[in-house]
Order: structure tokens, then C-alpha cells, then sequence
């Protein structure tokens, strides 16, 4: 188990640098140069622009500039400035991270709920008014692409009943978060029911659920104990890939709600060839996956005691 | 009714003041409703168990053994399978008229079911002795810590080395035999009055095999339970059953106290199972086969099911359905506990 834990965190090193550098090279070869981008429409003179791009090490060749701020991550915890206006990367990460934090955990909160209890209705009445019910909900979530599925909830529940604000104050507040968050969990909830059910009509076959009745144990006990215990082996393994998701940000829920999370400076710094910010955020992004993943991994053991870690 | 009266002296059963046998199954039926229409898996079973006895039932695949252990559990699939008609009397009360409540706190505390994969039928997640403790902590409210103590106490009881270590351990961790020691632990844990083993070691090795009938056999005697052992195999039968139910096609074709049955089979089909037994004083020559295969439940044939196999089939058998009559002598002396359901049971028997 230790020595499980140890291999996994040294195979983070490669994928840490590979991710890194791939994201560093895309950036670079995408057409736009940030430096021009901060004079505007007028444009500056050549001898500006050069002195501006070597004050910014952008004159160096690519795996220079990698070399160089790799270092700084390392060596500093330095994850470089933004160009456009010098605040530190880590600090602007600090403002976006905590927001999309909360919009991720209302978001997994909201599947984990509703669709794990659809999932026990559908898979306890498997085949029947109820399952098929589930079956066409989840298909129509499942079809219905993020931003249509925003755009009608906003229109609905802001604009015509006025329910909610339509968009998310600065200052966030939790009951602000539960419309984009409904958005946000809305496929997942739809995968994570279609799995439990599954898994769970197809466990009701087993036949330790057969011994679990003839052992006299109460209805509630066989398939809360006996059949829940088997049914979310796969499920819990696909929350867990999905929080690395969610922590990601959500480009299209936040930019429809307004709210400043990750996926709004992701989609900012690329438009604005922001490099720095783009690679900063992404790492730790890598960061985020590889370490819940590895925690699903060895949840995974817990849950069913035939895995071994060698 | 066509049940077996037992002769023997019978320890009289434990606990409550009905008397009697056991268990008595009367007239079963069971059904299951397919798509390809009525599946009819038992069609009229008749048996009766006492306390401190053994009864075998016999049968190919598909005769419907398991399926009227089943019914008797209460765990058959309810739908698709469905009982039409039929009793199954527990100390003379009628389980299929209880409430789904009545009959839980009957499973596993009166009668319990020991199954032919023990691997598959433990659950593969939670320890053995959370399985074994689940009992106690069910039907008798124990705390998990005095739940633990009594697994112990069970796995050793069945003979596990190592009990107190092993308790922790998860099914996958055993050995087969051991796997099957302890469904008989989990079945013996509230010392039940009957217990139904379903081929409990047809997926074991013949050594293992021995040892967990032995062990069956040893518990069955201390506390004197009444036993159905469910099986197709006629060499653990002869050991340790008191009388046999051989079963064909959902129907009981033939009833016999144990050694009777293998001197003097009753019935066609029987004597097909007797002859397909591999015997070293006939090395060499071509094993007896029963030809064809068992019917489709489906379509039962009409009249005697058995008649497309039966060596000794005639007009009669495929129009009239045999009863299950009582078998005499050839001088008309009773022949206790024995039936056979053949048109030509006196030619089998005295043939």
C-alpha cells in the first residue's frame, strides 16, 4: 500500500512535466502575440515591442522559456505575472479558485444525490413505469447541450418567475450557486444515475443477494448493506474522475451565469494569449486530477477488498 | 397424501408442541411465467422431513429439486415464478399463507439454506465475519462486538483453523472447502430446525467432498436438525441420507429409505441412475448412459414425462400419467416409506 502510494506519486513527475510542456508548446504555436495585444488598435514601434517581449523573456527559444519557468515554479513556487497587468499568477488563481471550489461542490452535491437516488429507484424497478421513466430523463439531460440547458434555466427561473438572480454577484453566496450548479451536475447526475442502475439490476441477480434473503436479514438490510456495498464500485470510481472535472471550471456555465471562476480565466487567457496564466492554471489543474484520482484509487480498495496494491 | 412415514424412532422435535413431521410439503406446484410461455418446473411434490432426518432428493438438472427448495425458502423470483397451488407446512403452519414479515423471521432462524457456490453466495465485499455476525445481530439483536465473538465461535465450530486470525479475512481468501464451511456455519448459527443444503459439494473436490458432508452429518446429529439435502450426486446420497426422493421433471417418480432404493429401484428412471453409477468390477466396458435428455418444462411430455427415455415405455405410458403409488412385495407385504410413480413398478421392482 505504501509502496503503492509512493509509485503513484513519483508517476506524477513525468505526467506533471509532459502535461506542462504540452500546454506551454500549444500556447505558443497559437497565432497572436500578447505583446502586440497590450498596445491595442495603434500598435507600437518595433524597438518597444522587442525591448517589452526580451523584458518578458518572450525572445528566448520555447524550451528556454520552459527551462526558465519551470525553475521558477519549482525553485520559487513563482508561477509567473500576467502579462496585461503584472499581478502574480498564483494571485489570480486565488481569486478564481475558491468560487469554482464552491460551484464544483454544490455541482457534485446536487449529482450525488439525485443521481444516485434515481439510480436506486430505477435499478430496484428495473424494467418497470419507473426505470423507463428515469431511462427517457436521463437520455434528455444527456442530449441537451450545457448551454441550452443554461440558457433555458436562466430564462425560466430568472427572467419569468424570478426566482433567481441571473447572475452571480461577486461576492458569491451559496443560494446564488444552485442554478449553475444544477447546470454543472446536470449531465453527470445523468451518467451517475444510468450507472447505478445498471449496477445495481444487474447485482439483484447475484447470488449473494439470494443467501443475503434466505438469511432472514429485512428488506432495508439486503439491499442498503448486501447490495449497495457492490452496486457503487463503478459509480464512486466516476465521481471521482468527475470531481478532477468539475475543479476544472466550467467555461460555458460560468461565462452564462457571470461568475469569475476558473473556466472564465482559462477562457480569458487564452483569448489574450496569456501563457503564464494559461500554463499556471492548467498545472495545477494536473495537480488536482492526479491527486483525486489517486485517492479514488485507493478508496477503490476499501470498497472492495479483492484489489490488491502491489 | 403421498408423503414418506418414517419408521425409525424419531427424536422428538425441539421446541413447540406440535407433532409431526417437520416440515411437510404437500402437493406443490410451482410456475414460471417466460416469454416463451408457462414453464412448469414443479408439478406436484409431496414430501415430509422430521426432525433429526435426512432426506435426499434426487434429480437431473431442470427436475425442479431446487426450485421446491426454493419455494420452500421463500426466495424463489415472485415473478416470474408463481405457486398455483400447494402447501408447505412448517410445524403445521402453512408458510405460504404468512405475512412476507412471518416468513423473514422463519428464514435463517428456523429453516436455513446452505447453496452449491460458496463463493458466488457470500458477498464478496464484507468479511466473513460480518456475514456470520449479521445473523446474531438480526434475529437476535447482538452488538457487533458479541457478533464478532460468536463468528469466531461458529468458524471453529466448523472447523477453520486459525478462526480468531481469519474472521477479517473476505471470502476470496479461503480455500473452496473452506468457503463452504462457512455457509454451513452461517446456515447452523441460530441452530435452526431444518436446514436445505442445495448441492453443497458439487463445486468441491472429492477429499473436500467427504469432509464437508462428514461435518454436515456431525452437526446435523448435535443438534438434531432435520436435513434436505438436494443433490445429483448418488455417492454422497448413500452415506448420509435416510430416505430419498428421486425427482424427474418436477415430480417425485420414486420415494425410498436410502438403502432400498439402491438394492431395488422402484422405477425405470432410478435404475437409469443406479446403472450410470462408474463401478470397478465393469472397467473397460461402456459406461450406462440414461438416452436422450430431460424434457422441456415447457412441453412435458404426455402422460409418464419420462416415457421418450424409458427403456420400457409402452401406449399406456405416454397417455396416462402414473400416480405415485405405494410399492409392495411380491406377496402383498408392505414395503414402508416406498412409492414409485410407474406404471410397471412391480415388473422394476421384482423384475
Amino acid at each position: 500500500m505504501g509502496r503503492y502510494v509512493a509509485r503513484r506519486l513519483l508517476q506524477m513527475i513525468p505526467v506533471f512535466l509532459g502535461t506542462t510542456f504540452l500546454i506551454f508548446f500549444m500556447v505558443y504555436s497559437l497565432p497572436g502575440d500578447p505583446v502586440l495585444g497590450l498596445f491595442g488598435d495603434k500598435g507600437a514601434d518595433p524597438a518597444t515591442l522587442a525591448a517589452k517581449r526580451h523584458e518578458l523573456g518572450l525572445d528566448l527559444p520555447i524550451w528556454q522559456q520552459y527551462w526558465n519557468y519551470m525553475t521558477n515554479i519549482i525553485l520559487h513556487f513563482d508561477f509567473g505575472t500576467q502579462i496585461r497587468n503584472g499581478r502574480p499568477v498564483t494571485e489570480v488563481l486565488g481569486d478564481a479558485f475558491p468560487i469554482t471550489m464552491q460551484l464544483a461542490a454544490l455541482a457534485f452535491a446536487f449529482e450525488l444525490t439525485f443521481g444516485i437516488g434515481l439510480g436506486i429507484i430505477a435499478g430496484l424497478k428495473a424494467g418497470r413505469l419507473a426505470d423507463n421513466a428515469v431511462l427517457i430523463f436521463t437520455l434528455l439531460i444527456m442530449s441537451i447541450p450545457v448551454f441550452v440547458l443554461g440558457f433555458i434555466i436562466k430564462m425560466v427561473f430568472a427572467f419569468q418567475l424570478g426566482w433567481i438572480e441571473p447572475n452571480v454577484s461577486t461576492e458569491q453566496n451559496w443560494d446564488e450557486l444552485i442554478a449553475p450548479a444544477i447546470v454543472l451536475g446536470g449531465l453527470s447526475l445523468a451518467y451517475v444515475a444510468r450507472l447505478t442502475r445498471t449496477s445495481m439490476a444487474e447485482n439483484l441477480r447475484a447470488d449473494y443477494m439470494r443467501t443475503a434473503v434466505a438469511k432472514g436479514l429485512p428488506r432495508r438490510r439486503v439491499i442498503g448493506v448486501h447490495l449497495m456495498r457492490n452496486s457503487m464500485i463503478p459509480v464512486v470510481t466516476f465521481l471521482g474522475t468527475d470531481i478532477g472535472a468539475l475543479m476544472g471550471g466550467a467555461v460555458v456555465t460560468e461565462g452564462i451565469f457571470n461568475i469569475k471562476g476558473v473556466g472564465g480565466v482559462i477562457y480569458e487567457s487564452i483569448t489574450r494569449r496569456e501563457g503564464s496564466t494559461l500554463v499556471g492554471l492548467v498545472t495545477i489543474l494536473v495537480i488536482v486530477y492526479l491527486v483525486t484520482s489517486l485517492l479514488i484509487d485507493l478508496l477503490y480498495a476499501v470498497l472492495d477488498p479483492r484489489i490488491r496494491y502491489a | 397424501m403421498s408423503t414418506i412415514d418414517k419408521t425409525a424412532t424419531v427424536p422428538a422435535p425441539r421446541g413447540g408442541d406440535h407433532t409431526g413431521p417437520l416440515l411437510e410439503v404437500r402437493d406443490l406446484h410451482v410456475e414460471f411465467h417466460t416469454r416463451d410461455g408457462v414453464a412448469k418446473a414443479v408439478n406436484g411434490v409431496n414430501y415430509s422431513v422430521n426432525a433429526g432426518e435426512t432426506l435426499a432428493v434426487l434429480g437431473e438438472s431442470g427436475s425442479g429439486k431446487s426450485v421446491t427448495a426454493q419455494a420452500i425458502m421463500g426466495i424463489l423470483d415472485m415473478p416470474p415464478g408463481k405457486i398455483p397451488q400447494g402447501e408447505i407446512l412448517f410445524r403445521g403452519q402453512d408458510m405460504l399463507k404468512m405475512s412476507n414479515e412471518e416468513r423473514r423471521k422463519i428464514r435463517g432462524r428456523k429453516i436455513a439454506m446452505i447453496f452449491q457456490d460458496a463463493l458466488s453466495s457470500l458477498n464478496p465485499v464484507l468479511s466473513v465475519g460480518y456475514q456470520l455476525g449479521e445473523m446474531f445481530r438480526v434475529h437476535q439483536g447482538l452488538s457487533k462486538k458479541d457478533a464478532t465473538a460468536r463468528a469466531i465461535e461458529l468458524m471453529d465450530r466448523v472447523k477453520i483453523p486459525a478462526a480468531k486470525a481469519r474472521v477479517s479475512d473476505y471470502p476470496h481468501q479461503f480455500s473452496g472447502g473452506m468457503r463452504q464451511r462457512i455457509m454451513i456455519a452461517m446456515a447452523l448459527a441460530l441452530e435452526p430446525d431444518l436446514i436445505i443444503a442445495d448441492e453443497p459439494t458439487t463445486a468441491l473436490d472429492v477429499t473436500v467432498q467427504a469432509q464437508v458432508m462428514d461435518l454436515l452429518a456431525e452437526l446435523q446429529q448435535e443438534f438434531n436438525m432435520g436435513l434436505i439435502l438436494i443433490t445429483h450426486d448418488l455417492g454422497v446420497v448413500a452415506d448420509v441420507a435416510d430416505k430419498i426422493a428421486v425427482m424427474y421433471a418436477g415430480r417425485i417418480v420414486e420415494q425410498a429409505p436410502v438403502h432400498e432404493l439402491y438394492k431395488r429401484p422402484a422405477h425405470p428412471y432410478t435404475r437409469g441412475l443406479l446403472d450410470s453409477i462408474p463401478r470397478l468390477d465393469q472397467k473397460g466396458q461402456e459406461l450406462y448412459a440414461i438416452k436422450g435428455l430431460p424434457p422441456n418444462l415447457l412441453k412435458i411430455p404426455s402422460g409418464c414425462a419420462f416415457n421418450p427415455r424409458c427403456p420400457k415405455a409402452t401406449d399406456l405410458c405416454h397417455t396416462e400419467v402414473p400416480p405415485l403409488v405405494p410399492v409392495t412385495e411380491q406377496d402383498g407385504t408392505e414395503l414402508p416409506g416406498r412409492k414409485s410413480a410407474c406404471h410397471f413398478w412391480k415388473e422394476t421392482i421384482h423384475g
